[in-house]
């Protein structure tokens, strides 16, 4: 073979793989920055301690609720902004049908909530991808619709307030440990693990990923697009949804804007996690050190003693060094994405 | 002998516009029959009637003796013809493994859950291409790094390992260099010398000689003549083509 027309081909793959493994290697970078930082600020460490890996972790869960189904979504060439909101629908339902049974409802109660809060949120899944798949509503226009319907719809069950509840079994759910590790940790990384299965290994995260790249491929194909839209969408709200739940366990009250604040993020979690805005590309993985990334940053800005606020300014620049890597990574392979 | 596809007295009006009036045709198994025509003639409509995309107006279509005409395009298809669109409608960021098992995707079970196979889809991808005479350099690569006509190969590919018996094909050499046309022309061969039947639809006259048994011209929705490429010439095929009946 002739070597220099072999050379500047591994350089290119070289430097591909590079950026394929970015998010990887700006994880590592900024804990290293903050390790730094505590052992020669404080003299302390920043990783190595219990109570800071919790932390993260259970941001980082926060973050992964909304972002795993949001990832299916994502790849299949979509977007689903009601989530926000459909986390704090399925928050304050919940809340609000444990307070319905009474104080001693037990776990049949927290049960019951479990299943009409994700009852609720589903029904927010399946709007959405019916107005996609039937109805052709671009899902940008369509789920900004539902986002605003969840969002008035939680607020006027809600009476326009947070809903408290008093329930031990409900704090177990949000608080409680299974073998060391907290229960919305658990939860988050059973899904993760789920999500991750359906992507790669599934016909269905084929389609998906087909669908994301190529309607007509899947169409023609003879995949059913329409209920294969639906059922993305119904994931998506329920892992949403789920969110909620665990948000109600936490603090004992549901509230409608529950997962407001943490909508971008997730959206974040996923582009810096190696997906596109044009579909047919992002992993579950990817999505996953997107979050960690994220929840880093929040943590570790306020470990550094810094005001909150500079995580969402930090967060911002990550996300477009997200896009810019994506871009060259297109350039890389002659222009096409 | 009865033919592969007979396709009898075909009419198409969209509204009040007649785009294809009685066109008849035979295909036998191992020949390629060409439908050449001018922009606009009519071709994608007929071939259209008969992958079911359209019900034809007027008219019906018989494939292995059965009769398809108001049948859906999946019916089509698993009765054994294959239409390959120009877009190609291949999944850009898969491999061609799972291109080609698209919709049908192996899987085998570990631990009772459902794996994708995708070392086995793969290896048969790469059998069916070589008996085609296409190598692809890394079979676990996204198809949009191929070549063109490589692509091509895995859109037949996928027609050839479903058992289709009868490929239509419009127009797969329009956005292909030079080469790369070849490569398609000689897979047209290999298909031919399986026995599989062939619709080819075409405005090259290159392309049109170089693979056609038959050619059936199309002028303005109707069969303006049908030749075979020994007794006829480029001059009187683009004739027939302008509307000059004869
Ligand atoms: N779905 C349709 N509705 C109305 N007119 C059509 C439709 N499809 C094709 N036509 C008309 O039928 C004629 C033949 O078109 P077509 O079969 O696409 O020709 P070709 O493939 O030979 O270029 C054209 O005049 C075209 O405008
Ligand atoms: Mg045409």
């Amino acid at each position: 073979m002739n070597p220099a027309l072999t050379t500047p081909k591994t350089g290119a793959s070289f430097l591909k793989s590079l950026l394929n493994a970015w998010s990887w290697l700006f994880l590592i970078l900024i804990l290293g920055f903050f390790e730094l930082y505590a052992q020669s600020e404080t003299g302390g460490t920043f990783i190595f301690r219990a109570y800071n890996v919790q932390a993260i972790a259970v941001a980082a869960s926060q973050i992964l609720l909304l972002a795993l189904g949001l990832t299916l979504v994502i790849v299949a060439g979509h977007i689903d902004l009601s989530i926000g909101f459909t986390t704090g629908l399925a928050a304050v339902v919940m809340a609000l049908v444990i307070r319905g049974l009474g104080v001693d409802g037990g776990w049949l109660a927290l049960l019951l909530a479990v299943l009409v809060g994700l009852g609720a949120a589903s029904l927010v899944g399946l709007v959405n991808g019916w107005l996609v798949a039937y109805l052709n509503v671009p899902s940008f226009i369509g789920t900004l619709g539902t986002y605003g319907i969840a969002r008035g719809m939680a607020l006027i069950v809600a009476g326009g307030a947070t809903v408290s509840v008093r329930s031990d079994e409900l704090r177990a759910f949000g608080n409680g440990d299974i073998l060391g590790f907290p229960v919305p940790v658990v939860i988050a990384a059973l899904l993760a693990i789920a999500c991750h299965y359906l992507l790669t290994h599934t016909r269905f995260g084929v389609h998906t990923y087909a669908l994301g790249a190529n309607r007509a491929s899947v169409e023609r194909a003879g995949v059913d697009v329409k209920r294969h839209l639906i059922l993305l969408f119904v994931i998506s709200a329920v892992t949403a949804g789920i969110g909620g739940l665990i948000y109600t366990g936490r603090f004992s009250a549901g509230a409608a804007n529950a997962g407001e604040p943490i909508l971008l993020y997730a959206v974040a979690a996923v582009f810096i996690g190696g997906a596109s805005l044009t579909g047919g590309q992002g992993t579950v993985t990817g999505t996953v050190i997107g979050a960690f990334i994220i929840a880093v940053i929040q943590f570790g800005l306020v470990f550094c003693g810094l005001p909150p606020y500079w995580q969402f300014v930090a967060v911002g620049l990550v996300i477009i060094v997200a896009v810019l890597v994506d871009q060259s990574k297109g350039r890389l392979t002659g222009g096409r994405p | 002998m009865t033919a592969l596809l007979q396709v009898r007295g075909l009419k198409k009006r969209f509204g009040g516009i007649e785009a294809v009036s009685n066109v008849t045709f035979d295909v036998n198994a191992g020949e390629c029959v060409v439908l050449a025509g001018d922009n606009g003639a009519g071709k994608s409509t007929v071939i259209k009637m008969i992958s079911g995309v359209h019900a034809p107006t007027e008219g019906n279509v018989q494939f292995d003796g059965s009769l398809l005409t108001g049948r859906s395009p999946e019916a089509v298809r698993s009765a054994g013809i294959e239409t390959i669109y120009q877009d190609l409608a291949l999944a850009d960021n898969l491999d061609p493994g799972l291109n080609l098992y698209l919709g049908r995707e192996r899987t085998r079970r570990v631990c009772g859950l459902p794996f994708l196979d995708r070392p086995e889809m793969r290896r048969n991808a790469v059998e069916v291409l070589r008996n085609l005479g296409i190598v692809i350099p890394d079979p676990s690569a996204p198809v949009r790094e191929l070549s063109g006509g490589q692509r091509q190969a895995i859109a037949i590919a996928r027609a050839v390992h479903w058992q289709a018996r009868l490929v239509i094909m419009d127009e797969p050499t329009a956005a292909l260099g030079v080469p790369e046309q070849r490569e398609v022309m000689a897979l047209i061969d290999r298909l031919k010398s399986k026995g599989v039947g062939i619709i080819l639809i075409s405005h090259n006259l290159p392309d049109i000689f170089a693979a056609a048994d038959r050619i059936i011209v199309l002028a303005r929705g109707v069969v303006a003549g049908e030749r075979r490429p020994a007794e006829t010439s480029d001059e009187e095929i683009v004739r027939m083509m302008m509307g000059a009946t004869l």
